[in-house]
């Protein structure tokens, strides 16, 4: 191909994006809803798998003594837990210094209602603070603590205690937005596959004695086809190219306000971080729900 | 140049439109194709520039097998068939200019040669100094001229023409009758489908008559034969 027919391609290509004007609006618009869901969807995925993995590391178990253990008992103790396999390291946090972290906590709202506990009267227990290797171990390793505690004469755990469930569950709303998102961006997709396809048959529809006279005077099927093959791209980036923006601007306002607001206890991914990966990908496969609208279009008209 | 062997020609609907045609037609040669409507004349001249491929039987044009012909490779034999029909297909938002370049364009020629080409053509169709009008601006006769410019601007060796005249009065007809002999004299076969008793009977060239999907009359410096 020469530079001159690139060029009269590209040229005729855009020219029949302009010529169907609404039917090329509308294939453009599907194009953004389907892929603005699909950005969504992907940001609150990116999101949810970065703040679980933020609550994965946190994950420790508490096992609270009773008030009456020793220090001889709670050292053994220690060791104990410490040399399980799963533990990656056991602390212990005094009485005393429990009661300053829950004081802490509550800040000061709530000082003067815990301004009565001092050394003496101090309800915290000695609690000693698990951590594990691996994350999924953490019911598992909680129950063993458990057992140990009751192979000591009288008991001196008086409760094992861990994010029970939570981090269960943020696993299982991650899959299921995940499996939506697919299944809402398949259909989505296809719709758009199928506006474009027919925007694009309409232009043949239209040119059809061109295409005629072309094949008459010995146009190749590939010359034929060209146009039609950049207008698809054509209608695929400018709809992907409107949605990425769209959705970075809107994304970039969500995480600022969420930075503002410290009440919140988490944080966006900033749009700097995923920008590539999310913009890329958008912008990819507008071109190629284009690209094959147009194709599988031409196909047809092409055979004879 | 154009050999046809016992061709036939069934379409889907059960049509018989060829029931065995045999012919040679030599370069260089003008050819009258008449008969009535639908004995078969179209189905002739299309499977000669391979819009059909007969259902039975052997052609070939310039050396080219053309109903074994590979679908890619249609273009190209294409390109050495100029063909013209009688509603002109022009294509309406182009100019005369460039619609007659739009057959260079298509095989991509270069940029200079399609400017050379084209004036030379439209000079030789008596067109030059109306090449930036519109179609809508010209009159048939010259309709007909932008059109056979077109079809003869690659220079190919046959030019298939489904009754060019049919749609001109008779005094324009005659223009284009002398265009087409002129290119004939300058070399190109033609195969033309008529109605024109005038026209036949008065340029006399070789005449093959279809009835019913048959030739029934194949004769050098015929009339025409029918009363119609």
């Amino acid at each position: 191909m020469t530079f001159n027919t690139l060029l009269r391609h590209l040229r005729e290509g855009a020219k029949n994006v302009f010529r169907n004007g609404w039917m090329s609006v509308a294939s453009i618009t599907s194009i953004i809803v389907s892929l603005f869901i699909l950005g969504v969807f992907m940001l609150l995925v990116l999101n949810v798998n970065s703040f679980a993995d933020a609550a994965d590391s946190q994950v420790e178990i508490s096992a609270y003594l009773n008030s009456d253990v020793d220090q001889a008992t709670r050292e053994k103790l220690q060791n104990d837990i410490g040399s399980m396999a799963e533990v990656s390291r056991v602390t212990l946090i005094p009485k005393a210094e429990g009661l300053k972290d829950f004081k802490k906590k509550m800040g000061d709202e709530m000082k003067d209602l815990l301004e009565g506990y001092d050394e003496k009267t101090n309800p915290i227990p000695d609690t000693l603070k698990i951590e594990v290797v691996e994350p999924t171990t953490v019911p598992y390793v909680a129950s063993k603590i458990s057992a140990l505690s009751d192979q000591y004469p009288n008991d001196p755990i008086y409760k094992v205690r861990y994010g029970q469930g939570t981090i269960e569950k943020l696993f299982k709303i991650t899959k299921a937005i995940r499996n939506i998102g697919f299944a809402f961006v398949g259909g989505l997709a296809l719709m758009a596959m199928f506006l474009i396809s027919n925007t694009i048959r309409v232009t043949i529809l239209a040119r059809r004695r061109e295409i005629g006279i072309m094949k008459l005077v010995g146009a190749t099927n590939m010359f034929i086809r060209w146009p039609f093959f950049v207008e698809g791209a054509l209608i695929g980036f400018v709809g992907s190219a409107i949605t990425v923006a769209l959705l970075f601007v809107g994304y970039n306002q969500l995480v600022d306000s969420v930075k503002a607001d410290i009440t919140l206890a988490f944080r966006l991914i900033p749009v700097g971080e995923i920008g590539l990966q999310v913009g890329g990908l958008l912008l990819g496969l507008g071109l190629l729900i284009g690209i094959w609208g147009s194709t599988m279009s031409i196909r047809k008209f092409l055979k004879v | 140049m154009i050999e046809m062997q016992d061709i036939w020609k069934t379409y889907p609907n059960g049509t018989h439109a060829l029931k065995g045609v045999s012919v040679k037609i030599d370069r260089n040669e003008f050819v009258y194709l008449v008969g009535p409507s639908g004995a078969g004349k179209s189905t002739f001249m299309k499977l000669i520039y391979r819009e059909e491929v007969p259902t039975k039987g052997q052609i070939s044009v310039n050396g080219f097998n053309i109903g074994k012909l590979k679908p890619r490779k249609i273009p190209y034999v294409r390109r050495n068939i100029g063909v013209i029909f009688q509603d002109f297909r022009l294509l309406p938002k182009l100019t005369a200019y460039e619609n007659v370049a739009f057959a260079l364009e298509v095989i991509e020629a270069p940029k200079k040669v399609i400017k050379k080409r084209t004036m030379e053509v439209l000079e030789l169709v008596g067109l030059k100094n109306k090449a930036n009008r519109d179609p809508s601006q010209l009159s048939g006769g010259e309709q007909q001229r932008v059109a056979i410019a077109r079809a003869i601007v690659n220079n190919p060796s046959v030019i298939i023409a489904d009754e060019p005249t049919g749609n001109l009065d008779p005094e324009t007809s005659w223009g284009i009758m002398q265009l087409l002999d002129e290119i004939n004299f300058r070399g190109t076969t033609i195969v033309m489908a008529t109605h024109n008793k005038d026209i036949v009977n008065t340029m006399r060239k070789r005449v093959i008559a279809i009835e019913h999907g048959n030739i029934v009359r194949d004769q050098l410096r015929g009339d025409y034969g029918y009363d119609f």
